[in-house]
C-alpha cells in the first residue's frame, strides 16, 4: 500500500487509479484493410475504400494484430481467450466514417493478467507490486482531426482510421501517481521487448485513460471516478492524478459531489477540465458486428505465439542479478530499454570473447562502461561522435586493455574518444598516442627511487607512523611518470620499498 | 418491448437523423410492430441451444500482414477517397468545425 496522501480539511483522502492504456499494433498494414499504417504519410493517402467505409466493403481481419495481442497477453502472464468476438461501438464524429468503431466489448481476445512494479523507495513504492490487468482487447484507431488551420472548417485525415490499436485495461489497483508512472513504464517497456508496440508516445503509438477517483483514507465503497482522456506522456498521467485527485476533494470538502465524466488535460496550464457534457455520449449501443466471424485461435498458433517471445524485463532482471552478479540498480537500468540491453549484450559478450573469460566475470565492468563511461564521453563529443565506429569489437579491446591493466581508466577514455573520432584500431591508438601505462616494475622503481631521495623527511615522517604521506609519494612517483604509472603496481612497489 | 415517443426521438438524435413531431408519433407504432414481431422468437423454448452468431458453420477468416495487397483493399488512392469530400483542402476533407 503507497502512503500517497491528500490533505483535506476534512482529513486525509487516499487516491484509486485505473489506467486505460491504447497501444498502437505494430503491424506493416491496418486492422481490417491492407492500406500501409506508416507513420507521416501524406494526409490521406493510406486510406482504403474499407477505412473510408464506402458501401459494401468488408473488413478481413489481419491475423499479425491477432498474434502481437495475443504475445502481448502472454508476456503479462494472461488468459489468452480461444474465443473472441467483435462488436460495434456506435458514435457520430468526423473522424469515423463508419459511425462506428469495430471493438471487443463482450469477449476480448485477452483476459486477465498481470504486471510487476518494482520497488522504488525514493518515489514512493515501498515494495514490489502487482498491478492486475482486466483485459486486452483489439479495435480499429479513428482518424485525426485538425482544429486550427482554417477559420471555419477542420481538416480531416483518415490515414490513422483503421490502425489497429490494443486497449490494456488495469484493474483499479494504483494508489499513487508514482506507482502509475511505474505502471506505463512497464507496460511500454514490456510491449517494445515483446515488439507489439513502439511505445513512441510522442507520435501517439501509445496514450492513457486515466481512471481517478478519492475516499477517505480507510473508507471500503469507491467514490465516482473521472476518466481524463488521451494523455500522452508518462509525466502528465502523474500531473493529471494530482490535480485530478486535489480536484476532487476539494469539491467533496466544498460540499460538492463528483460527476462520472470524460475530462481533458490541459498541459500548459496543468489543470484538468470536463470534456463532453450531452448526457446521451456514452450510450454506444454495442451490438456483435454482423460482418465478422468470431475468431477462435488453435493450439498450434498459441504455441508459436508463446515461442516466440523473448526474454521479458524481470527473468533479464534476475538474470543479470543472479547470474551475472550484477547490482540491482545496474539490472534495473540496463533492462529498461530494448537498446540498452541489445548494446550491454553484445558487447558482454565480444568482451567475454576477447578476454577469454566468462561473461560473469566481465560483466560489472561491461555494465559500468555501457551505463556511465561510455554514454559520458559520447556525450561530451557531441556531434563529433561518429556512431558507426562505436562496434562492439573496438569497444571491448579497450575493456581488454584496462583489464589486462595495459591502459588506465583515464586512458581508457581517451582512447575512446578517438576511436569514436576516427575509427582507428584502440590497440593501435594506446601504442601510436603513448596511451599506455607503464607497469615496467624497473622503470617505475627507478623513479621511486629518486622520489624517496629526494625528500628523505618525508620518508623519515613516513616511517615515524605518519601514515597519510603514503598519498604524496604515490602522487609524486605519479607526476615523474607523468601518470602513465600503473597505481596498483606503484602502490605495491611504494609499499615494499618504504617497508 | 416497446418503446415510446421519447425513445424514438432519442434513437433518432444518436443516429443523427432530425425528425418532426408528425414523424416521431408516424414512427413509434411502426418501431412497436417491428419489435412485437422479432418478439415472437421469444416463444421458441432455445434452451440448451449455443447462440449462433452466423448461419453458415465457419469461423474468422485472417488475411496475411500485406501492404496494399489487393488493390481494392488497399491504400494510395486518396483522389477517389477525396472524390465524395463536401470541401477538399490540401490532401484533407474540409468540414464544419467540430470544436465547441
Amino acid at each position: 500500500m503507497s502512503n500517497y496522501r491528500i490533505q483535506g480539511a476534512t482529513g486525509d483522502w487516499e487516491v484509486v487509479i485505473g489506467l486505460e492504456v491504447h497501444a498502437q499494433v505494430t503491424s506493416k498494414s491496418k486492422l481490417f484493410s491492407s492500406a500501409s499504417t506508416e507513420f507521416g504519410a501524406e494526409p490521406n493517402a493510406q486510406v482504403s475504400l474499407i477505412d473510408a467505409a464506402m458501401p459494401g466493403m468488408l473488413p478481413v481481419l489481419n491475423a499479425e494484430c491477432v498474434r502481437q495481442a495475443v504475445r502481448t497477453g502472454m508476456a503479462i502472464e494472461a488468459q489468452i481467450n480461444t474465443y473472441s468476438r467483435f462488436d460495434r461501438k456506435n458514435y457520430f464524429y468526423a473522424d469515423l466514417p463508419q459511425g462506428y468503431q469495430i471493438s471487443q466489448l463482450y469477449h476480448p481476445i485477452v483476459g486477465e493478467g498481470k504486471l510487476l512494479i518494482a520497488r522504488d523507495e525514493k518515489a514512493g513504492i515501498p515494495e514490489d507490486k502487482y498491478i492486475g490487468i482486466e483485459r486486452i482487447h483489439i479495435e480499429q484507431d479513428a482518424g485525426k482531426l485538425m482544429h486550427d488551420q482554417h477559420p471555419t472548417m477542420s481538416y480531416v485525415d483518415l490515414n490513422r482510421c483503421g490502425v489497429a490499436l490494443m486497449e490494456i485495461v488495469s484493474k483499479p489497483d494504483m494508489t499513487s501517481p508514482a506507482e502509475a508512472g511505474a505502471y506505463v513504464r512497464k507496460l511500454r517497456s514490456i510491449l517494445r521487448y515483446v515488439g507489439s508496440c513502439d511505445g513512441n508516445m510522442e507520435e501517439g503509438s501509445m496514450r492513457a485513460d486515466v481512471n481517478v477517483s478519492v475516499r477517505k483514507v480507510g473508507a471500503a465503497e469507491l467514490g465516482t471516478r473521472t476518466e481524463t482522456k488521451n494523455v500522452n506522456s508518462v509525466r502528465f498521467v502523474m500531473a493529471v492524478i494530482e490535480q485530478e485527485a486535489r480536484r476532487q476533494v476539494d469539491l467533496i470538502e466544498e460540499g460538492g459531489t463528483v460527476v462520472q465524466e470524460t475530462r481533458l488535460y490541459d498541459p500548459d496550464k496543468n489543470e484538468t477540465r470536463s470534456m463532453r457534457s450531452k448526457e446521451d455520449a456514452h450510450d454506444y449501443r454495442y451490438f456483435p458486428d454482423p460482418d465478422l466471424l468470431p475468431l477462435r485461435l488453435e493450439d498450434a498458433f498459441l504455441v508459436e505465439c508463446r515461442a516466440s517471445l523473448p526474454e521479458l524485463p524481470d527473468a533479464k532482471r534476475l538474470r543479470y542479478t543472479g547470474e551475472l552478479g550484477m547490482t540491482e540498480y545496474n539490472a534495473a537500468q540496463l533492462t529498461a530499454e530494448v537498446e540498452t540491453f541489445a548494446r550491454f549484450e553484445t558487447l558482454l559478450a565480444e568482451t567475454a570473447r576477447q578476454a577469454g573469460k566468462t561473461e560473469a566475470e566481465v560483466a560489472t565492468q561491461v555494465a559500468n562502461w555501457t551505463l556511465s563511461v561510455a554514454p559520458g564521453v559520447i556525450k561530451s563529443l557531441g556531434d563529433e561522435a561518429r556512431l558507426e565506429h562505436n562496434t562492439a569489437a573496438a569497444n571491448a579491446a579497450i575493456l581488454q586493455m584496462v583489464s589486462a591493466n595495459t591502459v588506465s581508466g583515464g586512458q581508457a577514455k581517451e582512447i575512446y574518444e578517438i576511436v569514436l573520432k576516427t575509427g582507428r584500431d584502440p590497440a593501435e591508438i594506446a601504442e601510436t598516442e603513448g596511451l599506455k601505462q607503464q607497469s615496467d616494475t624497473g622503470a617505475i622503481e627507478a623513479e621511486i627511487d629518486k622520489v624517496l631521495a629526494a625528500n628523505p623527511d618525508k620518508v623519515a615522517e613516513y616511517r615515524g607512523g605518519k601514515d597519510k604521506l603514503f598519498g604524496f609519494f604515490v602522487g609524486q612517483t605519479m607526476k615523474a611518470m607523468q601518470g602513465k604509472a600503473n597505481p596498483g603496481v606503484v602502490n605495491e612497489l611504494l609499499k615494499a620499498k618504504l617497508g | 418491448m416497446s418503446v415510446d415517443k421519447q425513445t424514438v426521438a432519442k434513437i433518432a438524435s444518436l443516429a443523427r437523423i432530425q425528425m418532426g413531431d408528425a414523424e416521431l408519433e408516424r414512427m413509434v407504432p411502426e418501431l412497436n410492430n417491428i419489435l412485437n414481431w422479432v418478439e415472437q422468437l421469444g416463444e421458441v423454448d432455445c434452451s440448451g441451444v449455443e447462440p449462433m452468431t452466423a448461419v453458415i458453420p465457419n469461423t474468422l477468416r485472417l488475411r496475411d500482414d500485406v501492404v496494399n495487397a489487393d488493390p481494392l483493399t488497399g491504400g494510395d488512392r486518396r483522389d477517389d477517397i477525396l472524390a465524395n469530400a463536401p470541401a477538399r483542402e490540401h490532401g484533407f476533407f474540409g468540414v464544419p468545425k467540430v470544436i465547441e
